[in-house]
């Protein structure tokens, strides 16, 4: 496979959201690939969670237009989807790892129907079956299975973050949105994650637009980062590039404040 | 009709409603029959009782009664307590209507909790009382998002419902409210009947009528439609079984209440159906209770219900 | 075999701006030209701090240059590092070019067998294949089999230095480059690697790469190049 003819999976241009007269982000334009891992960095209040909402189709943005492949190859300008079609895009073809746990996971219902919820809202009837996958997919993210019946209530904030994996790649998806997931953790629980991440998207092929403020976790994870600062992206580039010869004033400040141990 | 001054009881409307509610409850009613399983928003009214004991239900059966219906109404299958008492009351004196309690000669039946033994017939009307009408509230508090799953069919959260109950019991759980899918399309709460009567509702002859007075809620299942109660392929829907019949009247495959006798743990189990019950004893049936008891095979072997 | 080079750089020059330092500009290297042949290592000389290192990174995409082109064959293809997007440069670096760093830098809880094997994998080996390679790689490079299972975080300096070479040898990538990769090991590791490397070469592999030991670099260099001719004369 020639990587210079096949197209892009999402792709956006020109993409901008204004709350009122303040930027959430300006005139973003970027492809992403199958199996691609995008961090994109920066500090709070810099639109990255804007950006990501507005990628996700959670946010219009005021201008600006996100193209995506959909499994038929057909792509599509996700403004024109129907409620339906991105209900079912985001259920199926995408998943969202949130920051907090809480928001992403349903916290009185157990680990198992977390995992199971997916593969029921497209349809599996079988109980046995779902249950069987929920399990196989707890072990995957290195949660016991003895803990199939618990809520995440009694997880600790590693496993509450591991289970929103599982309970998001179960249908296989091919574009993951994770917004800080590592942020909050234990660095050794950090750590967890990150490789557990790692090992799954290279496994699955994953396409992933990842944010967050620690460059240790975008230098791990992508392949790619983009800079953001007061809503605008102010480089880009591989991420090693990115992190070890940084252009912009701001990046240099960023890198050389972070990674100064 | 329309004059106030037709009405049994000075002073009040036809079955207390102005014409005017009337009105605007039967368009939700009708649009509700249109789209059945669909709940249709309402100006539910304050009527003369505490919310709780059936507003809903009375609302739309003050729209939908005439004078020549015979009305009928049960609170957990009896006809005699005090809240289908006293709104078999209410309508006798604000509507003048005559009233029953045999299930086959009553034109309209307001329930709460029950759908009587005896299979229902074309033209009458089942009006159930309703609490709760939002299948998927406790899974999804907000309102909008209930909403907009219903509109997209988007039923996964129902399911996971049923899912944490194998999970924890070992079986579906839920013994009552347990949710139907109405002519391929909405998922409805059927309101606390026991799940052994959902498949009452399925192909019903009758029409049913769904009324939540503090939601503002209307939907109705019209006869003759598909009404299936959700499951998993490897754990069907199954209804309540007991291991005894009716202690007063033999009946089997019917639903039972148990009822305690005495503070040493002596119990009976006897028809909910109060008015079934009865029917069948004056037609000589005899349960072990029965003053009367004949004996094992005094029914002769014959099942309670044809249904 | 193709006559044509493997890496061709173009008059490329590189500078670093400090913007935390009142935008100083500090240059680098200047008019960089050279190219590397199939089955040759080229060695970079010049004291440290010369840009030896930076030429490097320039290659394989780290840092960005200023100007010049830097050409890499792709199968009969050349792609410009200093101008190709970033996709292009991360499909360069599975197909074409492999790097081996002076330090091992890898996710904390993989084993080192899966590290080898994953970096032949990514350069296309199939999987069962790509264990075996790992396996042999390690055992010649003298990593006892009881470490293959564990993560290489806890290993001594020289002992994450030879699983570097095992991951940088198991692809089997066109061009490789080598930053110091015998800097920690001792005489019969260093030997080990030299006959690695020599080895790779007879088969056609074009090597670039910094060695300061002497000895080493005797006995892979085929050309040395020494880069204080490169010399930015902007520099301060």
């Amino acid at each position: 496979m020639s990587v210079d003819d096949d197209r892009p999976l999402l792709s956006t241009r020109g993409l901008t959201k204004y709350y009122g007269n303040r930027i959430g982000c300006a005139d973003v334009s970027f492809d992403l690939y199958e199996g691609e891992v995008l961090a994109i960095v920066g500090e709070s209040g810099s639109g990255k969670s804007t950006l990501l909402s507005l990628l996700a189709n959670e946010l219009a943005p005021t201008c600006g237009t996100v193209l995506y492949r959909m499994r038929d190859g057909e792509t599509r300008d996700l403004a024109t989807l129907s409620e339906s079609e991105r209900r079912l895009l985001l259920r199926t073809d995408w998943g969202f790892v949130r920051q907090d746990a809480r928001e992403g996971l349903r916290m009185g219902v157990s680990a198992g129907g977390n995992v199971g919820e997916r593969l029921m809202a497209v349809g599996s009837r079988h109980y046995g079956r779902i249950r069987a996958t929920a399990g196989d997919w707890l072990q995957r993210v290195e949660i016991d299975t003895a803990r199939i019946d618990d809520t995440p209530r009694s997880f600790s904030g590693g496993m509450r973050q591991r289970l929103q994996i599982a309970r998001n790649l179960v249908t296989g998806p091919r574009l993951v949105f994770m917004d800080e997931p590592t942020s909050g953790l234990d660095v050794s629980v950090q750590a967890r994650l990150l490789d557990l991440v790692r090992s799954l998207v290279r496994e699955m092929g994953l396409a992933v637009i990842i944010v967050t403020h620690d460059l240790a976790v975008a230098r791990l994870l992508s392949h790619r980062i983009m800079v953001m600062r007061a809503g605008h992206v102010i480089e880009a580039g591989l991420a090693d590039q990115v992190l070890d010869d940084p252009r912009e004033a701001y990046t240099q400040l960023l890198v050389s404040s972070v990674l100064a141990a | 009709m329309s004059a106030a001054e037709t009405g049994p009881t000075h002073g009040y409307n036809f079955a207390y409603l102005d014409e005017q509610t009337k009105r605007m409850i039967r368009r939700a009613i009708l649009k509700a029959v249109a789209i059945p399983g669909y709940q249709v928003p309402f100006a539910s009214r304050e009527m003369p009782m505490p919310y709780g004991w059936g507003t809903g239900g009375v609302q739309v059966t003050a729209a939908i009664i005439g004078r020549c219906d015979t009305l009928k109404v049960i609170d957990q299958g009896s006809d005699d307590t005090t809240n289908a008492v006293s709104i078999r009351k209410f309508f006798a004196k604000t509507a003048g209507v005559a009233t029953t309690t045999h299930t086959a000669e009553a034109t309209i039946i307001q329930t709460r909790h029950r759908i009587p033994e005896h299979t229902l017939k074309a033209g009458q009307i089942l009006v159930y009382q309703v609490p709760i009408p939002e299948p998927l509230r406790f899974l999804e508090p907000r309102e909008t998002e209930t909403r907009r799953l219903h509109a997209l069919k988007d039923y996964g959260l129902m399911q996971v419902k049923l899912y944490e109950d194998i999970a924890r019991h070992g079986h579906i759980a839920t013994t009552y409210a347990y949710p139907v899918e109405v002519a391929g399309r909405y998922v409805m709460d059927p309101s606390p009947i026991p799940k052994f009567d959902n498949p009452k509702m399925n192909m019903s002859e009758a029409l049913q009528l769904f009324g939540a007075g503090r939601e503002k809620r209307i939907y109705a299942v019209p006869p003759h439609t598909n009404v299936r109660s959700l499951d998993f392929e490897d754990h069907p829907f199954r209804v309540q079984q007991f291991a005894t019949p009716c202690a007063l009247c033999g009946a089997e495959g019917v639903y039972l209440d148990e009822v305690v006798l005495d503070d040493r743990g002596g119990r009976m189990f006897v028809c909910s159906d109060t008015d079934f019950c009865e029917e069948r004893r004056a037609q000589g049936f005899t349960g072990t209770m029965s003053p009367d008891w004949k004996g094992e095979g005094a029914n002769g072997g014959r099942q309670a219900n044809e249904r | 075999m193709s006559t044509q080079p493997v890496l061709i750089l173009d008059n490329v020059t590189k500078s670093f701006t400090l913007h935390l330092q009142g935008g100083t500009r500090i240059g680098v290297v200047a008019g960089v030209s050279f190219s590397v042949e199939p089955g040759e290592c080229v060695v970079l000389g010049g004291p440290s701090g010369a840009g030896k290192s930076s030429i490097l990174k320039m290659i394989y995409g780290t840092y960005r240059c200023d100007s010049g082109a830097i050409l890499v064959d792709d199968r009969g293809t050349y792609v410009d590092v200093a101008s190709a997007s970033p996709r292009r440069v991360l499909a360069l670096r599975r197909s074409a070019m492999g790097y081996v760093s002076q330090f091992l830098r890898v996710i904390p809880r993989v084993p080192t067998l899966e590290i080898v094997a994953e970096a032949a994998r990514e350069g296309g080996v199939e999987a069962e294949e790509a264990q075996a390679r790992a396996r042999h790689l390690l055992a010649m490079l003298n990593v006892r089999e009881s470490l293959w299972s564990l993560p290489p975080a806890t290993f001594s300096g020289g002992e994450q230095q030879r699983v570097n070479v095992a991951r940088g040898l198991a692809a089997e990538r066109p061009l490789l480059l080598l930053d110091e990769p015998t800097a920690s090991l001792d005489a019969d590791n260093r030997k080990v690697v030299v006959d690695l490397i020599n080895e790779r070469k007879r088969r056609g592999m074009a090597m670039i790469g910094i060695f300061h030991d002497e000895d080493v670099r005797a006995q892979v260099a085929d050309r040395i190049i020494d880069i204080r001719h490169f010399a930015d004369s902007h520099a301060a």
